[in-house]
């Protein structure tokens, strides 16, 4: 049996779950998430900023608090963090860790941003999922485009004595996955098996999220949450396993509780389509076997695809959102006619919008009409409007336009503590796929 | 029969993926799920998310874990970076789906209590 933890579910996600992680028990592995879509286009400004940066710099901070525990425990650390530069970031890894003889793997060749014009000028199109659309058409605008590698090159990189493995772009299921192909030495046909790493992989991807954050099922009894264990798998070479915590954290790992992120963001149930395999969610069986313990068993899977999915980030024009609060009385009908007002003036002012967006807070933010008519007596409603363009100048303008309405709209207003609002350039998300034959993964391996 | 909403017999999750949002919602105890199979339909989820999702809904069964999967299309203003939503990845729709009412046989409910 291996101990394959998650410490992290998302960049931005607890900064000291990774370390509790460490101390709390006994680990093999530790795995961390730290790419969202849209992570990547940010890391490519950064690094076109400085050559030398383009990584989750969280992670490099993360491995220089935990130096002691990593050489202590021998615990084995793989991550996403290597975002557009894993080679950098195992270079700042290296001077974090500050130890002598750490062998540390680096997954790359995911980053093709560079071949995009070759790929296409050789007519692999690159199509958006979404839409059916050839790359071709936003081709200027990419910032940029990055291959999903599974739990192969990490393995690969384990299986040459990585103690760390930093990837680019990896799923988030591959990071699981991989370890145990390496630990078990599955082969890349055991579909079952497979499918089992990566459902494991799902399950605990999101950190908590499987642990009782986030859960609807008896939350106000969930225990001591400020405490709450991230996940921990436990898994078998004949691909059963069991998700469970450290003893003494706070969370619950229920039956309920796994239902929940095992559906979480799932498309069709029978095709959960990776790098890998493709995975069969209607074959898990779960059972409760004690507190915190849930086992998975019965995983089926099959073949993978002859392609990758790729992973393009575009700019895709501006947007900027106000808001102001307004309090009782009539405080739902002061919020609908300063949006009018306001909406109004936009008109006036001649500006050009692709979208605007008026919700307000309090009544339908969140599930619009399903929500009904509020309380005439609602304490407070916050007027939130949002607008999109491809003009710069038009939000702009926009963002000048809420403060005014504190003196020369509707009554009893506040909210305005933090200025004007900040325009945004938006970069948009264009999932594509790839065949195999055209992106392979570098895997390298040095010593510290 | 009893009009029952289904925050009082099924849990939900949802997610995102681009601008389509997916609601996972499950049975509170086995025996409530032939149920939700049967009333949760497409068309039933389609009119309840009426001015929320403007595509179509399409509907997976996952009978093992007491579930289904509603994938609902067009429903997070252009989805990610692009919706000016403040729920831009439809996080809250979980509980949205389970403000629907629905019809339950009085045995069922009268084995013990439902969640209220």
């Amino acid at each position: 049996m291996i101990r394959i933890a998650n410490g992290q579910g998302f960049w931005g996600d607890s900064l000291e779950a990774p370390l509790e992680q460490m101390r709390r028990g006994p680990l093999d592995y530790l795995t961390l998430d730290y790419l969202a879509e849209v992570t990547m286009s940010i890391l490519q400004k950064q690094r076109s900023r400085d050559p030398r940066a383009g990584y989750a710099r969280d992670f490099v901070e993360m491995i220089g608090r935990g130096a002691v525990d990593i050489a202590s425990s021998g615990i084995k650390i793989v991550a996403n963090a290597g975002g557009v530069n894993p080679e950098g970031c195992r270079d700042a890894v290296a001077k974090a860790l500050n130890h002598k003889g750490t062998r540390i793997g680096v997954v790359a060749g995911d980053n093709i941003l560079g071949r995009l014009e070759d790929l296409i000028a050789r007519g692999v199109e690159l199509k958006s999922m979404d839409t059916g659309e050839p790359l071709a058409s936003i081709l200027p605008r990419v910032q940029s485009a990055n291959v999903y590698f599974g739990g192969e090159p990490i393995a690969h990189a384990l299986a040459q004595g990585a103690q760390i493995v930093i990837t680019g772009r990896t799923t988030d299921t591959g990071l699981v996955l991989g370890p145990m192909l390496y630990e078990f030495g599955w082969k890349a046909d055991e579909w079952d098996k497979l499918a089992a790493g990566t459902i494991a992989g799902h399950t605990v991807e999101c950190g908590a999220q499987c642990t009782g954050g986030n859960c609807q099922v008896d939350w106000q009894n969930i225990p001591n949450m400020a405490d709450i264990g991230y996940p921990i798998v436990e898994a078998e070479a004949d691909g059963t396993f069991v998700i469970t915590k450290h003893p003494g954290t706070g969370g619950r790992v229920t039956v309920a509780s796994i239902k929940e992120q095992l559906l979480y963001e799932m498309g069709d149930p029978r095709e959960y389509i990776t790098p890998d395999c493709i995975a069969d969610f209607t074959s898990i069986q779960l059972e409760q076997v004690g507190p915190d313990r849930v086992r998975f068993s019965g995983i089926r899977g099959k073949p993978s695809t002859a392609m990758y999915k790729v992973s393009i980030s575009y700019s895709a024009g501006f947007k900027a959102i106000g808001t102001l609060m307004y309090s009782w009385p009539d405080a739902y009908a002061k919020a609908q006619v300063a949006g009018a007002i306001l909406s109004e003036r936009l008109d006036r002012l001649g500006l050009r919008f692709d979208a605007i967006r008026t919700e307000f807070g309090g009544v339908n933010a969140c599930h619009g009409p399903l929500a009904g008519e509020p309380s005439p007596d609602i304490a407070e409603v916050i007027l939130r409007v949002g607008v999109r363009s491809s003009d710069r100048a038009s939000v702009e303008r926009f963002t000048k336009e809420i403060a005014p309405l504190a003196l020369n709209g509707p009554p009893t207003v506040t909210g305005l503590g933090s200025g004007r609002p900040k325009v945004e350039e938006i970069v948009a998300y264009w999932p594509a796929l790839i065949p195999k034959t055209e992106a392979k993964p570098e895997i390298s391996v040095e010593e510290t | 029969m009893a009009r029952v909403k289904l925050v009082q017999i099924a849990h939900a999750r949802s997610g995102d993926k681009g601008d389509t949002s997916n609601v996972g919602l499950i049975a509170l105890k086995p025996e409530y799920y032939p149920l939700l199979a049967e009333k949760v339909t497409v068309e039933r989820v389609k009119e309840h998310f009426a001015g929320i999702c403007l595509g179509k809904v399409q509907r997976f069964e996952l009978p093992n874990l007491g579930a289904l999967n509603f994938l609902l299309h067009e429903s997070l203003d252009g989805g990610g970076t692009l919706s000016l939503k403040a729920d831009a990845q439809g996080k809250t729709y979980s509980a949205a789906l389970l403000r629907m009412e629905i019809d339950v046989p009085d045995e069922l409910l009268s084995k013990d209590s439902v969640h209220h």
